[in-house]
């Protein structure tokens, strides 16, 4: 990509690809305070509109015979809880609100994300990170509340000869501190990625006999993305269900 | 890659000058970012475990109730058929059977009209023969006395008239003879 941009530039033309990421405020001045309002502000409130639209005034006829915007929200309800249900088991069912809450902001941030000239919030780590810590910190306190010590099971595999144990224990260890890291980057860097790319083939589209070539890559890239958005919310959710199950059901 | 876009964004006339490289590694407004997501999940939260999921769990199980309502309907009224169909299959079946019942007894009624009738025909062909055969033997009774009669006179004249004398008694006693062999 770098010598891409750089050939490009000396051609005259311009790449701003991590340029849609930038936090502005949205009412003038430079500082951005704990509180000030920026297009992260503005894109998760529409993103929390979209979703009181969709969960709330498309159900608010309360159908027996559903009409098509209350069976979209009882397909999410009914793909989100199934998934709770199957992946982390009966017990996980207290979780659900919870899990549908990131599972409903990250699909909607994403979709969000994929309207030309939109902000992703979604593809901050900033915003990730947070997200797989709340899933992290919940999964360590759920775990240890529910099990005690016995918890720590997790990470001494029983069914391993003796001689092992202890290393597999600290290989488990490790990657148990590192879900959290893999958990958000998976999310941002695709999203992000994806996003960036759109720009590069964007600029290209600047030389006329480049043009179409570039078009046709930004149509398909774009539907990638609209894959990609869905799935990584998807991961995510899923993700977060199987960490669950470890806390409710440590052994092995 | 975040060096190479930082390159990228420097060497442009006019990059925005806040976003040093990758954007999201510019941690001055991460703490912004934290405090608006954080505030998004919670209204989120409460949008949908006070609103929305509730909302969809009483719709769906009130479905769920009302199709399975429809269903033991649907299953009572399949009995109530297959009973009316039990009931009229039994009324046929009782029709059908006094129907029989009175085409038997019609039979048997015609039947014994039909012997009393062939009875009384026999007996009065019986009678009927009865009494035409003794006219009959009474007939062949006359016609043999006759027979006798003419063969007795029949005789004498014969004998007559080969010019014996011919004697009553002899003669019938003769043609008696002749009239049993």
């Amino acid at each position: 990509m770098a010598s891409e941009a750089h050939g490009a530039e000396e051609g005259g033309l311009v790449f701003h690809p991590m340029d849609q990421f930038i936090v502005k405020p949205l009412f003038g001045g430079d500082h951005i305070g704990l509180f000030t309002i920026t297009n992260v502000t503005l894109w998760m409130a529409i993103a929390v509109l979209g979703i009181i639209a969709m969960m709330i005034m498309g159900t608010r006829s309360r159908a027996i015979v559903p009409s098509r915007s209350q069976s979209i929200a009882e397909l999410a309800y009914g793909f989100i809880y199934k998934m709770v249900e199957d992946v982390a088991g009966k017990d996980a069912i207290k979780f659900f609100p919870y899990i549908m809450t990131l599972f409903m902001f990250i699909v909607f941030a994403n979709f969000l994300g994929l309207i030309p000239m939109s902000f992703t919030t979604t593809s901050h780590f900033a915003v990730t990170v947070v997200l797989a810590l709340l899933v992290f910190l919940t999964v360590t306190i759920v775990g240890f509340v529910k099990n005690g010590v016995g918890f720590l099971g997790l990470f001494w595999v029983s069914s391993a000869p003796l001689a092992l144990r202890p290393i597999l224990a600290i290989i488990e260890l490790i990657s148990y501190f590192v879900r959290p890291v893999s958990h958000s980057i998976r999310l941002a860097g695709n999203v992000m990625a994806g996003h960036a790319v759109i720009k590069v083939f964007a600029g290209f589209a600047a030389i006329a006999v480049v043009s179409p070539v570039s078009v046709i890559a930004i149509t398909a890239m774009y539907g990638l993305e609209v894959l990609v958005a869905f799935i990584q919310a998807y991961v995510f959710t899923i993700l977060t269900c199987v960490y669950l199950k470890d806390a409710l059901h440590p052994s092995h | 890659m975040a060096s190479s876009t930082t390159e990228a964004t420097s060497h442009a006339a006019d990059a925005a000058a806040s976003a040093p490289g990758m954007p999201q590694l510019d941690f001055s407004n991460w703490g912004n970012q934290i405090v608006w997501l954080l505030i998004t999940l919670i209204v989120i939260y409460f949008v949908l475990s006070r609103i929305a999921l509730p909302r969809i769990a009483a719709v769906l199980a009130e479905r769920q109730g009302t199709i399975t309502n429809d269903i033991a309907a649907a299953e009572e009224l399949k009995a109530k058929a297959i009973e009316a169909e039990e009931a009229y299959n039994k009324a046929l079946a009782d029709a059908r059977a006094e129907a029989q019942r009175i085409v038997a007894e019609a039979k048997a009624e015609i039947q014994a009209d039909l012997d009393a009738a062939t009875a009384k025909a026999d007996a009065e062909i019986s009678a009927k023969a009865a009494e035409s055969e003794k006219a009959i033997a009474e007939i062949r009774a006359g016609a043999l006395e006759s027979v006798k009669e003419v063969a007795n006179a029949t005789a004498v004249e014969v004998v007559a008239a080969l010019g014996g004398a011919a004697d009553e008694a002899d003669v019938t006693a003769a043609v008696d003879a002749r009239m049993k062999g």
